[in-house]
């Protein structure tokens, strides 16, 4: 190596080690570079700069643009030199340099010179680069040679030539596909891995006509596949052939062959079988068996890779099929003390997916050995997993609760202590025995817990479980504790617990109040602050005590108001005589904020088009109708709907609607906005055709006087309808007007104008503008406290559908309801779902809903659903909606 | 005339070359894939320190070399406690799978979406493993594959095409590199290229076997 490439100033301590590269410069070796023009090519040292060029682009060194097109520039000088080695790293550089259209110009000749030399290396090569800088229109010139070099008997000039396509076809498909009876005559290959590419490029020429590949797969699976990467791509052909057959009742085709695959000798080939068969929809458990036994025998394979392989299929398969699965419970025990940590998780959620429940306290025996000595995100999943298996088996929550209780009192992050902390509080919701010892460890915890969260969430959730249990005193010390110890949020939070016990047990109220009065001397306001308001509400201060119920319902009630909205109330709220009125705080949930604007010419999709304008709030709506004397008697406004747009985007007029649901009333609000600077609109209003609407009778109409160009204007039409009834019905609208033509330059309208019309589309009422969409905080407790008076339920088949979660969203928009604890998200494969909703139907009446769904084989999906509401009549119209639709 | 007329269009080309074309060769867009076809993200040849040897990406997950640079490092992390020396190890990694297997203070990774059959990508990894074992002829460690570099590239050149894979075979692979190789100072051509061969398929097995 060259010597005045070493900097002697260099202070890296790495002189122990020596590396030819050491002290390498970007500068010294383009000035190197230029031997590449010496008239006397001196390959070996030629040779030797292109490595260090290649080193440094390798290392993350970029060069500037001059400086490649320079390098560029002398290493075409090199293709003089006969010498094969440099011809080769000529080569290498060049794909590395990646030369701009007007380089490669300079190349070419001496790149289809070597396309055609004698030497296979040459011919190779060459096909490869010019492929790789080429653009469209050389591609023609070569492409002659490259449908030979397909044909090739050399397996390397072939192989090039047909990777080089697989490529190409992504940029020049309609030269590509030209190649089919070449690459046809490829797949026959007797080299293995030509036939392997040339089925690839086969495949991804034919790959949008179904029929070909199924034809392809027929021909090949009952012929010679000679490499194992080969197979392996006819078993991914045959999985997508059989994915895309409709699979009808009896024998699946070509399971047979892939059946076959699992004795092939390779063993890449056979887990492409296994996988492949254990990922066909619908498989039965008879399908599975043979693939799942030579999974088994990877699980016992002296290398980590088959044995990690196998593990992650088997994992995947218990989600679906864990009864398929428990055959291999037995080796897969021994793999938790793999060395392997991600072999080992897996071993452990999947045993934890199909274990039963004998062998549960083995399991968890093993697992607590296991746990210390992985990283956070594996210990979350293995909690996750103990959840659900604790869900599953509830008898044994002993050992899975002291099992929680113990990891949570070791070292771990935020993360993966709230996942414990969940499963606990699940476990306590779902399985009442477990209620007591998962509380009293959940105190233990924040005795010593560092996370301010964790905490609060906690006492919060003792202040609702603890006073339910048969000695609530014992709690009572593990609170008091954080108002000594803990900072302010915490002291807070449970300074509103202690007043949570007082309310609900009798017997401990007289101490609650000694505690509480000390926390009034806090040096935190917001703590003293809930310690006076709790004494006063529950008469600590021997005042008049509120009704029992009140402070039941002031302490545990839920707030049904959105956060949001209450917060714009409050900043608007301005102090004066009259008090703040909680009841005036809109209850409608904003819908989300309009993020981006509609792509152009999109129709917008129904009730959930985003409004063109800015958003409006309820509260802009009320003020804008009650200032209108027309609407002024229709009473309290209950329900505005979002924007839905009436034309395209981007004609003459732009009108959206917003619906307004009073008690008897219905009012549309045309939002209009003229996009002509040429013209002035002049008594513009919409009529409506309301004869596919039948309950509902026009009252009285608004008009806009003017309406100037790009200047928004409303006009309103309202409706009366029954009282009580959730009409619907299509509305079909007309924009009429006095159109005037406008001076550009004057901005002045000419005196006359002409009546004109313009089409806009339907509009329609449907059943969910009269739900609210009003969310819950705790589902349960709030199902619970409605009763079972007037529950309604019943079964529903919903027909074949796309997917459970569209089936899900689809029901969740019909009802117009709000989903309650992320219940909307279905998860990935899961055959069945529940989904908590909740709402204000017209009248201010709370609807609780309760949606359980299943999917069957044919995508059939059923579905109970079972309301709880204050009125009976409206749990009826909920289910009515329901089976109208 | 015609050095001035070079002058005036090499000029042109400078001005026409954008900088992020360089290197961009490499990167191989994965969306263009369809998903039938298996495919290598990238294969690292790293130091027991984790400092790059020689290093090959084919997607475009990580498109700055310092995602890159990232990427190995926590890689380099999260393996290097793992026994990876006389078996190749797997394991899950940013949602990829990643192959790894360990000689001297030589640490070869190969990494794959991860939706791919590991043992196609155990596979590439021998592959890779035992053709540097070749060209090195049994003499894997640092020094010597940074002393013979240009066959380090080369024989990545021979393994993978923009994510496609070229060749697994080792004895196929190093064939391929050796030949090019013909010069008579270049160090595999002191014996001949068969002779080349034996010594080194010889120190394969010892080292495969001891």
């Amino acid at each position: 190596m060259a010597q005045p490439l070493v900097k002697k100033d260099d202070d890296r301590d790495d002189e122990a080690e020596y590396s030819p590269f050491l002290g390498i410069e970007k500068g010294a070796v383009l000035q190197e570079a230029r031997v590449f023009n010496d008239p006397q090519l001196d390959p070996r040292r030629c040779s030797q700069v292109i490595t260090k060029l290649l080193y440094l682009l390798n290392q993350g060194d970029s060069f500037t643009k001059v400086e490649a097109t320079e390098v560029f520039f002398s290493v075409t000088k090199l293709f003089q030199s006969k010498d094969l080695g440099l011809r080769r790293m000529v080569y290498l550089i060049i794909k590395e340099l990646s030369p701009s259209a007007d380089e490669v110009i300079i190349v070419t000749s001496s790149l289809m010179k070597d396309m055609n030399s004698k030497t296979d290396m040459y011919r190779a090569n060459a096909i490869r680069v010019l492929c790789r800088i080429t653009d469209g229109t050389l591609l023609t010139q070569i492409e002659r040679y490259l449908k030979q070099a397909i044909v090739d008997k050399n397996p390397v000039v072939a192989s090039a030539a047909l990777v080089s396509g697989i490529h190409l076809l992504q940029t020049n498909p309609e030269i590509v596909k030209r190649w089919s009876n070449e690459v046809q005559e490829a797949v026959q290959s007797r080299a293995a891995l030509v036939q392997f590419h040339a089925l690839a490029l086969l495949q991804q020429i034919r790959q949008n006509d179904r029929l070909a590949v199924s034809k392809l797969v027929t021909s090949l699976t009952r012929g010679t596949v000679r490499s194992p990467l080969a197979q392996c791509l006819l078993i991914r052909y045959t999985s997508q052939v059989i994915r895309e057959s409709n699979t009808q009742t009896g024998d699946r085709p070509f399971y047979d062959f892939l059946e076959s695959c699992l004795r092939h000798k390779a063993e890449m080939v056979i887990f492409e079988a296994a996988r492949a068969i254990t990922e066909l929809s619908g498989v039965t458990s008879r399908e599975l068996t043979p693939a799942i036994t030579v999974l088994q025998l990877f699980l016992s394979s002296s290398k980590p890779v088959l044995r990690f392989a196998a593990v992650r299929t088997l994992n995947k398969v218990a989600m679906t099929h864990p009864m398929a699965v428990t055959n291999c419970n037995i080796d897969m025990e021994s793999l938790i003390s793999d060395q392997n940590r991600s072999i080992a998780t897996l071993a452990i959620t999947t045993l934890l997916k199909t274990g039963n429940e004998s062998s549960v306290d083995r399991l968890m025996k093993q697992i607590t050995n296991f746990m210390s000595d992985i990283a956070d995100e594996f210990k979350i999943v293995v909690v996750e997993a103990i959840r659900s298996l604790c869900l599953k088996f509830p008898l044994k929550y002993r050992s899975l609760m002291n099992f929680l209780s113990n990891i949570l009192r070791e070292e771990g992050g935020f993360e993966y202590k709230k996942a414990i902390v969940d499963s606990i509080v699940i476990l306590i919701r779902d399985i009442p025995e477990a209620k007591e010892s998962g509380l009293l460890h959940l105190c233990e915890f924040i005795e010593d817990c560092e996370f301010t969260y964790l905490s609060t969430q906690i006492l919060h959730f003792l202040g609702i479980e603890g006073p339910m249990t048969t000695d609530p005193s014992k709690y009572i010390r593990y609170i008091y504790n954080r108002v000594h110890l803990e900072n302010a949020t915490v002291r807070a939070a449970a300074v509103s617990t202690l007043a949570k016990f007082g309310a609900m047990v009798d017997a401990l109220k007289p101490r609650i109040f000694v505690l509480l009065r000390r926390c009034i001397f806090d040096s935190d306001d917001e703590v003293r602050d809930r310690a006076t308001l709790y004494l006063n509400t529950l008469g600590g201060d021997g005042e008049v005590v509120e009704t029992d119920k009140d402070v039941k319902i002031f302490l545990f009630g839920d707030l049904d108001i959105p956060l949001v909205n209450l917060e714009t109330s409050l900043k608007n709220y301005e102090p004066s005589e009259e008090s703040f009125d909680i009841d005036s705080v809109p209850k409608e949930v904003k819908s989300q904020p309009l993020v981006e604007k509609k792509a152009p010419g999109k129709k917008p999709a129904g009730l959930g088009a985003p409004p063109a304008g800015p958003p409006s709030t309820v509260d802009a709506y009320e003020r804008l109708l009650s200032s209108i004397p027309e609407f002024s008697n229709f009473g309290k406004l209950f329900k505005s709907s979002s924007p839905v747009e009436l034309t395209e985007a981007e004609t003459e007029y732009a009108v959206n609607v917003v619906k307004h649901i009073f008690d008897r009333h219905v009012v549309f609000q045309y939002n209009c906005i003229n996009t002509i600077p040429e013209q002035l609109l002049e008594n513009v209003s919409v009529i409506v055709d309301a004869s596919e609407a039948e309950d509902f009778a026009e009252v009285t109409s608004k008009p806009v006087r003017s309406l100037p160009y790009d200047t928004p204007g409303q006009t309103f039409v309202a409706f009366e309808k029954p009282d009580g009834i959730t009409a619907v019905g299509k509305f079909s609208n007309m924009l009429r007007f006095i159109v005037k033509e406008v001076d550009p330059s004057t901005g002045e309208a000419e005196e006359d104008g002409v009546e004109d019309e313009y089409q806009l589309e339907d509009l329609e009422v449907v059943a969910a503008d009269y739900m609210m969409k009003v969310g819950v905080s705790n589902f349960r407790n709030a199902w619970e406290s409605m009763g079972e008076d007037f529950e309604r339920v019943d079964e529903y088949g919903l027909g074949p559908r796309e997917s459970l979660a569209e089936a899900v969203s689809a029901v969740i928009n019909l009802l117009g309801m709000q989903p309650c604890e992320g219940t909307e998200a279905v998860a990935a494969n899961s055959r069945s779902h529940t989904c908590l909703l909740s709402g204000v139907f017209l009248g201010n009446v709370r609807v609780l809903v309760r949606l359980q769904f299943g999917i069957e084989g044919s995508r059939d999906v059923a579905m109970k659903l079972a309301v709880r509401s204050e009125d009976e009549a409206v749990g009826d119209a909920i289910h009515e909606i329901v089976s109208c639709s | 005339m015609e050095s001035e007329a070079l002058t005036v269009s090499f000029d042109l080309l400078v001005n026409k070359r954008s900088v992020e074309v360089i290197n961009f060769a490499e990167i191989w867009f994965s969306y263009v894939w369809n998903d039938s076809c298996p495919v290598v993200k990238n294969i690292l040849l790293l130091d027991s320190e984790g400092k790059r040897v020689a290093v090959k990406y084919y997607s475009d997950d990580w498109t700055t070399n310092n995602a890159k640079l990232a990427f190995e490092k926590s890689l380099f992390a999260k393996t290097l406690k793992s026994n990876a020396r006389t078996e190749a190890e797997i394991t899950m990694f940013d949602n990829n799978i990643v192959l790894y297997k360990f000689v001297q203070d030589l640490h070869f990774y190969v990494t794959g979406g991860e939706d791919e059959n590991e043992l196609i990508l155990a596979a590439v990894l021998q592959g890779f493993f035992d053709s540097v074992s070749l060209l090195l002829r049994g003499n894997v460690d640092k020094r010597e594959a940074l002393e013979n570099l240009d066959l380090i590239f080369l024989c990545l050149d021979e393994i993978i095409e923009r994510g496609m894979i070229l060749e697994t075979d080792a004895n196929v692979i190093a064939g391929k590199v050796a030949v090019n190789s013909m010069d008579p100072t270049a160090p595999l051509s002191e014996q001949t290229i068969g002779q080349a061969l034996a010594t080194a398929r010889e120190h394969l097995t010892r080292t495969l076997f001891q």
